[in-house]
Order: structure tokens, then C-alpha cells, then sequence
């Protein structure tokens, strides 16, 4: 809705971009000893997710059985099957910002968005996780929204952050 | 003459508290001023006291005296160059202030946070340049290296790291010299050499700085051990979660094998040996060496069931040496300096420093390398400056989900591999993290069993299961639903899973559970009996109240209850009864003064 004819070109044509590059990578990868993980990861940087077509096309490409993708994408926690956000925020659930608040920051960030923690807004805009230790302990509690580190935060300083992220 | 150094923090705590704004703004005024021939500024790998970054240091002129400036802005930067590099004075202002006395001190070795440590393995972190093998080189990198390859043979390099009776610091503790002879002895033709850096431990980042840091010195030790086991090729298996670590140890290796140190051939003495980096994908389990070598040839990490152990059959069903990053960062040092001198440092069964990372309710969290044996009391309120805010120290947690918790009556135990294991608790990777009065117990054994639970791989019914039947018995605690009864399930349940786990990760994820149902067991009998969490932090235990000095006695909370649980009069401060109160949490939304709270 309300999107002129130059954007959804612009769309297009991001999107046979990502195609192209893609079908570059499977066919280098083709004719190289590779690893599955560094593979998977170099995908995901490119389409932001691996969705179940994505691993098909990687398994008929490849040869390999679906179920070994499928197996590696849903063991390690950094890989996705869904799209997300165009800001990714992480809220560090490490020990140190545990106990130094992030748990109110998660609660807070999902009361203002108005999603759950893994999910995305509906505008596309946010996606909300809880991550793992990012070792920044020093700066507990840790907020990484698309890499920018904020530490020391306070619930009261999270309106203005994500104000910066339009 | 020589030229003055700037020295601009660049470890992930100072580059996210604005250290590259200082650092672009630095260039810029010495550009302006004219001074870039006289100086040099770099941005070495972490200083380690992350709660004054960002940090800048200066030593001028080839001196070793170092001026310490501390939490800067990056407006700073143009006095820093005006006043100190020009001027040629000491900016008071920037200076770090000891919180006991209130003097201000300008060289670090007279802080205490600095006076007590013992630098070994972050032995050039925070002084060199992590991307300059130039600087490495100059501190003595590749020194061991070259002796190694020269003079000695692979038995004399087992036995001078056998000698210095140095522990695996990734957590076991097992003898790396032992470790190194045992995979040297092992038949085969290839051999590999893994360096674990899947630092998944929460609360501890001494790897991540090392490899931000002080990249080479990894890499150095990796190649040692390569040549004392007879491997031509190696991995370091690093978190992805730590880019900045992995960009710097890619361009470390570069530099490695563009200056020979590194590949065929190396500094011509015909051993050749290469390193990649693999990067995992966020999996905690991971971290355990024979998950860590599925997860290497690229599937999914589960762990294997030991024998063989990978000395015998590690990847792709070879010999293979893992070691973690501070291990393997401390091996040139020992060879430079021998195993003896090595084993003189900390105690007689812990030899060496440790690097503990400090972090949760403490003045000055950091990273610290103490000598073995130095006792908890002395880095909590020495190197730590004690707890903020004058509240008392409660708990220190070593070893993360593996460990357990200290107390104050532990204060005075020396912090070593064994008098932890004695405590109930465990050196793990070095995270410390220090709760304070406020922090509950309960909440804190949850918080460690929700993490192993989650990251439990589910490759065997204890950790799957078994993990999952202790967490719920925890979340029914917390929630104000559990009874004694609970206490003695959970205690059976932790004792079986310890016993019956496939892989060390759930094998000890109790670990945290029975150190505090032992040490703080009034506090989980508060929760079942009085249904009460003294430290209030346990929602699911605590009441909303009305704030009588925040309350305005509006009267906006009283039609909104459901159940009529608030009664008070417009001008009087309102009150809810908690005996009919359901806990909705409606009013507390409705309240425009935010008076009504959890407590």
C-alpha cells in the first residue's frame, strides 16, 4: 500500500541482486572444499534469513540431504528461518547485565514494541532477542541494536535510543 | 629523541562508550596542532578496567611512565592534545580518582586495580598494537618460536611446558604439558591443533580480549604446540558473537604467514604448519572439545561420548590437541623464560596467573591476571574496590553454569583450581561475578539452570530431560508454588543428571543449583515456606503497593481494580490489600504518578 513504482523497482531489483549473488556463491562453493557453517552464515548475510526454500535450493544445489541443513539451522541459535527486522535489537542476557537489570530492559523494550522476545514488528522495523553473553561485561546491562553497542543503560534511556532508528 | 605515544583503548567495552570518536578527534587536533610527526597513536586491544573507558593512556617520549586518563568524552580529545601534548601539562580533570582516598592518580601501576596484578597472558594487551607484528616483535613475539624450531626438539618442548606445571585455564585444569605429550605419542600422519575460542561461559571475556589484544600471541603458542605434537594444520574455533576478535586474529594470520612465522616452511627450518579460523554459530555446548570438533567439520555440535578422547581420534578422526586461547597464550612466554620460572608464580598444584574477569555488583569491573592463590578477599575489595553503593558483599560466582557460589565466610579461600573444586564450586574460564545484598539466590540458580537448560544440545535424556524437570521445579519456586518437598526432588534430580549426563556441560549444569540450595538454603526455604524472596527480586513473590510518598491520592487506581482490592479517600494516600488483591497489575498501568509498584 502507498508504495510508488520506483520503490517496488527498487525492491526488484534488491531482490534479483540477492538471487544473483546467491546463485555466485553456490556455484564457487560447488567447485571448493567448504564448510557447511561458514557457508550457511555467508547465505544468511546475504537474504538476512535462511527460510525452509532457501535450505532446499542449498540441499538440491549442493547434493546434500535436506535433513543435514536442516539439522545445522535449527542446532546453532545465530542462524533464522524467518526474516527479520530491519533493526535487529539484542538485549544481553549474560550474568553480569542479568543482575545489573536486562531482564527489565527485555521486559520494557517488549512492552514498548509490543512483541515477544525472537519475534518482529509488524511494520518490519523491530526484531527483539534476548542474545547470549556478548562479553562486554563491563558495560552491563548491554543493549547491540544492528552492532551499535549502548552500555550502562537504564529502562528510562530506551525511548531515546530507539528514537535514533527510524 | 623518541616520539610520544598515544595509547586509545580499542577493546569492545571502550569502542561502545565512544573510544573511536576520541580516537578520529585525536588524529584530527594533532593533524591541526602539527604534531603527527612526533606522535604515534594507536588503539592496543583492552586495558582491562572497563568501568573507567574509555580509557586513553600517553607515555611520552620512549618513557615507560604512562599518563592514565579515564572515562573521556570525545570533546576531550582536543584537550588532550592542546594542554598535555603541546602544553606539556597533566589534565587533572581526566585523571582516575581512588575511590578510598579521593586522591587523584595518574600512572596506572600505582592504582590498585593495577597494583596487584601480574601480567602474563595479557602480557601485551593494552600496550602493543594488535594489528602490527612490528610491535609483537618488538615485546619478544616469535622469540619462542624461533628458539623452539632452532634448538630444540619436539620432546624438549613437552617437557619445558611439562615443567612449568601449567593447567589448561579453559576450565578442566588439566596438565597441558601432559596433554601435549599425550597427543604427541599417538600415531599419525596428520594431526590437527584446535584453539577453542567459543568463550560461551556468560560473564567471562579474557579470550575475547587475548584475541583482540594480542592476536599473535596465540597464534605463536598454537605453532609451538603444533611443532611439539607434529600437527601441519590447525583451527581456531572462535564465537561469532565476538567480530571484533575474529577481524583482528584474520588479519594477525596474514601478517603471520606474509612474515614467515606462519605456513611452509616456517622461519626456514622446513615445519610447516597453517591455522584457519572457524566460527561458530551461537551454541554453548560448543565450548565442550568433542562437540567443538563436529561442530569444526561443520554439523551440528553434538558432543561424542569419551573414549577416544581427541588426542586419539579428535577431527575428522585424528589426532588433535585442543587448548583454550589463555593456555596457549601463555606457552611463549614459557619457553622464553623456561618452565621453571613459570611454575614459581602462583601455588605449588596452580601454577602461573589467572585471568579472571570481573563483573556484576562490584566497583570496578574488568579484566584482572593475578597470580594463583591470591585470595577472593583481595581481589573483591583490592582490585575490585569493593561493592557499589556501600552494600554488602553476598555471593562471588565462579565457573559460570559449571560453578557455584562462594560466600563470605569463603572470602578468604586462594583462588586456585583445587581449594575451588573443594568449595563446591569451580575455576571455569575465570568469569567472577560478584552479587551484592539485593541479588537472590533462587533467582540466580534459575537464571544459570534457564541458560544450560536452553543450550542443552538434547543428545542425551539427562540434560534433555532432567534439566527441564529441575528448571520447572525452580520456576514454581520463584513463582511462590513450590514446597520443602521441592528442595529434596531437585537435590535427587541434580545428583542424578551429574552422575548420568553424556558431556561435562550438563554433567555439571547442577552445579549451580546445589552450591546455593548448600550455602543459602534459608533463602530457598523463605521461598517455599513463607513463600516470600527476601531480597524481593522474585515477582511472582512480591505484592504491588501503593508508594505513600509517590502517591498523590488522585483516586484514578480504585475504579479500575476488579476486585475491589484499593480503598482510601480522594486526598489520602490510597492502599491495596493484599489479601484480595489478584495480582492483575491494571492499576499500576492506570497510575499517572507511577506510585504503584512491585515490592
Amino acid at each position: 500500500m502507498g508504495q510508488s513504482i520506483e520503490e517496488i523497482n527498487k525492491e526488484k531489483l534488491v531482490e534479483i541482486k540477492k538471487k544473483e549473488h546467491f546463485k555466485k556463491l553456490l556455484e564457487e562453493k560447488n567447485n571448493e572444499k567448504y564448510n557447511l557453517i561458514d557457508f550457511l552464515h555467508e547465505v544468511q548475510n546475504i537474504y538476512g534469513h535462511l527460510s525452509r526454500d532457501i535450505q532446499i535450493t542449498i540441499a538440491e544445489e549442493m547434493g546434500l540431504p535436506l535433513s543435514q541443513i536442516h539439522s545445522v539451522v535449527s542446532f546453532y541459535s545465530l542462524f533464522t528461518t524467518t526474516p527479520k527486522g530491519k533493526y535487529t535489537i539484542e538485549v544481553c542476557m549474560g550474568t553480569a547485565c542479568y543482575v545489573r537489570g536486562s531482564k527489565d530492559i527485555l521486559d520494557k523494550l517488549s512492552k514498548e514494541l509490543d512483541i515477544e522476545p525472537g519475534q518482529t514488528t509488524e511494520d518490519k522495523k523491530f526484531t527483539l532477542e534476548g542474545t547470549r553473553c556478548i562479553g562486554a561485561c563491563g558495560m552491563a546491562p548491554v543493549v547491540v541494536i544492528n552492532g551499535d553497542v549502548y552500555g550502562r543503560i537504564d529502562v528510562d534511556d530506551l525511548p531515546e535510543i530507539l528514537a535514533k532508528y527510524e | 629523541m623518541g616520539t610520544t605515544e598515544i595509547l586509545v583503548c580499542g577493546g569492545t567495552s571502550c569502542n561502545s562508550s565512544g573510544g573511536p570518536k576520541i580516537y578520529k578527534n585525536l588524529l584530527m587536533y594533532i593533524e591541526e596542532y602539527d604534531l603527527r610527526k612526533k606522535t604515534r597513536v594507536i588503539q592496543p586491544g583492552c586495558f582491562g578496567f572497563c568501568e573507567q573507558g574509555p580509557i586513553v593512556v600517553i607515555y611520552p617520549n620512549g618513557s615507560k611512565e604512562g599518563v592514565f586518563y579515564c572515562q573521556l568524552k570525545e570533546e576531550d580529545a582536543q584537550r588532550i592534545v592542546k594542554e598535555h601534548l603541546v602544553d606539556g601539562k597533566v589534565i587533572e580533570d581526566f585523571l582516575y580518582v581512588d575511590p578510598k582516598t579521593g586522591e587523584k592518580i595518574a600512572k596506572h601501576e600505582d592504582m590498585d586495580f593495577y597494583k596487584y596484578q601480574q601480567r602474563i597472558a595479557l602480557r601485551n594487551c593494552g600496550t602493543i598494537d594488535p594489528l602490527s607484528i612490528e610491535d609483537y616483535r618488538y615485546r619478544g613475539g616469535y622469540k619462542a618460536l624461533n628458539k623452539v624450531l632452532k634448538e630444540m626438539s619436539s620432546e624438549d618442548v613437552i617437557n619445558e611446558v611439562k615443567r612449568s606445571k601449567l593447567r589448561g585455564r579453559g576450565g578442566g585444569g588439566f596438565p597441558t604439558g601432559v596433554k601435549w605429550e599425550i597427543t604427541s605419542k599417538v600415531d599419525g600422519e596428520s594431526k590437527y591443533v584446535i584453539c577453542n575460542a567459543d568463550e560461551g561461559d556468560p560473564g567471562a571475556f579474557m579470550d575475547r580480549s587475548i584475541l583482540e589484544g594480542d592476536p599473535h600471541s596465540v597464534i605463536e603458542g598454537m605453532v609451538i604446540g603444533a611443532y611439539a605434537i607434529g600437527a601441519q594444520k590447525g583451527y581456531i574455533y572462535a564465537r561469532a558473537e565476538y567480530p571484533l576478535a575474529i577481524d583482528r586474529t584474520e588479519a594477525a594470520l596474514e601478517d603471520a604467514r606474509r612474515e614467515g612465522v606462519l605456513g611452509k616452511n616456517i622461519l626456514g627450518s622446513g615445519f610447516n604448519f597453517d591455522l584457519e579460523i572457524r566460527i561458530g554459530a551461537g551454541a554453548f555446548v560448543c565450548g565442550e572439545e568433542t562437540a567443538l570438533i563436529t561442530s569444526v567439520e561443520g554439523y551440528r555440535g553434538d558432543p561424542q561420548p569419551k573414549p577416544p578422547y581427541p588426542a586419539q581420534g579428535g577431527l575428522y578422526g585424528k589426532p588433535t590437541l585442543i587448548n583454550n586461547v589463555e593456555t596457549l597464550a601463555n606457552i611463549p612466554i614459557i619457553i622464553n623464560e623456561g618452565g621453571k620460572w613459570y611454575s614459581k608464580i602462583g601455588t605449588k598444584d596452580s601454577t602461573g596467573t589467572k585471568v579472571f574477569a570481573l563483573a556484576g555488583d562490584i566497583n570496578n569491573t574488568g579484566l584482572i591476571e593475578v597470580p594463583m592463590g591470591t585470595t577472593l578477599r583481595d581481589v573483591v575489595f583490592n582490585l575490585g574496590g569493593g561493592i557499589p553503593k556501600g552494600k554488602e558483599f553476598k555471593a562471588a560466582q565462579t565457573g559460570g553454569p559449571s560453578g557455584g557460589c562462594l560466600t563470605e565466610e569463603d572470602l578468604d579461600i586462594t583462588l586456585e583450581y583445587d581449594s575451588l573444586l573443594d568449595a563446591d564450586s569451580m575455576m571455569g574460564s575465570g568469569g567472577l561475578i560478584i552479587l551484592d545484598e539485593d541479588s537472590c539466590m533462587v533467582d540466580v540458580s534459575r537464571f544459570y539452570l534457564d541458560f544450560t537448560q536452553d543450550e542443552a544440545c538434547g543428545k542425551c535424556a539427562p540434560g534433555r530431560i532432567g534439566t527441564k524437570r529441575m528448571l520447572e521445579i525452580l520456576n514454581k519456586i520463584t513463582e511462590g508454588k513450590g514446597d520443602v518437598a521441592d528442595l529434596g526432588v531437585l537435590k535427587e534430580l541434580a545428583e542424578n543428571i551429574k552422575k548420568t549426563a553424556l558431556c561435562g556441560l550438563c554433567k555439571s549444569a547442577p552445579n549451580p543449583v546445589l552450591s546455593t540450595i548448600e550455602r543459602f538454603e534459608d533463602e530457598y526455604l523463605a521461598h517455599v515456606k513463607e513463600k516470600k524472596c527476601p531480597t524481593g527480586v522474585c515477582e511472582g513473590l512480591s505484592k504491588w503497593i501503593i508508594e505513600p510518598d509517590e502517591c498523590r491520592a488522585c483516586g484514578v487506581c480504585e475504579p479500575v481494580c476488579p476486585v475491589d482490592a484499593i480503598s482510601g479517600q480522594r486526598g489520602e494516600v490510597y492502599k491495596i490489600d493484599p489479601e484480595i488483591c489478584i495480582d492483575c497489575g491494571v492499576c499500576a498501568k492506570k497510575c499517572p504518578f507511577d506510585a504503584i509498584h512491585k515490592a
